[in-house]
């Protein structure tokens, strides 16, 4: 199973490195761009067929690990 | 009173962190490697400055996982004196030893010069030798040192006076309330961004962080000397 881990900024944390990519942007003429936020994408290879259990350890290791709840916020999906 | 200073893979201010210890205090003090399972012979508990494990993930987020790091967690409920320096500051957060979060600094800089530092809590093990509101000099090195925190929990800081020093010039991060170091509740532990350890001899630019090893040392001797073993405040 492979487990698609998404990291976001929270939406009222500040993103430094989405305004400067969203500045760049402006620079080079896409000026229809609006905001840019930057986050994290994980591809995890998981050894399991249960999905349940794959469902609950994903989440801790988001919790754990993978997030930091005080600034970030994740989802995932499960394939396979 | 015995030093220890933590080593992880990546860190890199743990030279001058034993070396600033020797130079003010002159107390024993070791290296202790990010896998040793204990740490009951130290008094206070050095997290120095680096890339622990390359910041992969986010600053402090592996290091947290570390196997001492039960033991720093363990230090800090009987009361024992921690103080984390930049990656060691990210590091406390990351463990939940300290609240909030540190995050790019806001200009996207890597900014490494001196600061003026406000001391706003004289009362931490860190700060007892200091006067509250005393304006001292102590450098930065950092590119992720902007401090942020919810608003309850900034609101929780205050009340608490747990807001250790504040950038008393320009804020060089963007860090929530102007704030470059916190305790947590009870006083003993101390996370700061700014490297005390870079600043105890006119020869490296100032003298300003030299005065936080011997807070600590006194804030030991007031506390063996009131019996107190643990607890809050009971320096």
């Amino acid at each position: 199973m492979k487990a698609t881990v998404y990291v976001t900024i929270k939406a009222n944390v500040l993103d430094p490195q989405g305004n400067a990519v969203q500045n760049a942007l402006h620079t080079m003429g896409f000026h229809e761009v609006g905001k840019v936020r930057i986050g994290k994408y994980m591809e995890i290879q998981l050894d399991t067929a249960d999905r349940a259990q794959a469902e609950e350890r994903v989440k801790a290791m988001c919790e754990k690990l993978l997030a930091n709840t005080v600034i970030e916020d994740y989802r995932f999906e499960l394939e396979g | 009173m015995n030093f220890a200073v933590l080593v992880f893979p990546g860190s890199n201010c743990d030279i001058d962190m034993l070396k600033a210890v020797e130079d003010t205090v002159g107390q024993p003090v070791d290296y202790v490697r990010h896998t040793a399972d204990d740490l009951s012979k130290y008094d206070a508990i050095l997290v120095p400055g680096g890339f622990s494990y390359g910041d992969y993930l986010r600053c402090g987020a592996i290091a947290r996982f570390a196997p001492v790091m039960n033991e720093v967690r363990k230090a800090a409920a009987e009361g024992k004196f921690i103080l984390g320096v930049c990656n060691g500051f990210q590091i406390l957060t990351e463990a939940g030893l300290l609240p909030g979060a540190l995050i790019r600094n806001k200009s996207l800089k890597f900014r490494c010069h001196p600061v003026d530092l406000r001391v706003e809590n004289a009362n931490t093990a860190f700060t007892l030798d200091y006067e509250e509101g005393e304006v001292v000099t102590i450098p930065i090195a950092h590119g992720e040192g902007n401090y942020y925190c919810s608003e309850e929990t900034l609101a929780q800081l205050k009340a608490n006076n747990q807001i250790v020093f504040r950038y008393a010039g320009e804020n060089p991060n963007g860090s929530v309330d102007n704030i470059a170091g916190i305790c947590n509740e009870a006083g003993n532990v101390v996370g700061m961004m700014p490297h005390p350890e870079r600043a105890v001899s006119e020869l490296l630019g100032s003298t300003g962080g030299a005065r936080m090893f011997t807070s600590v040392l006194n804030a030991f001797k007031k506390r063996a000397e009131s019996g107190a073993t643990t607890g809050a405040r009971a320096y």
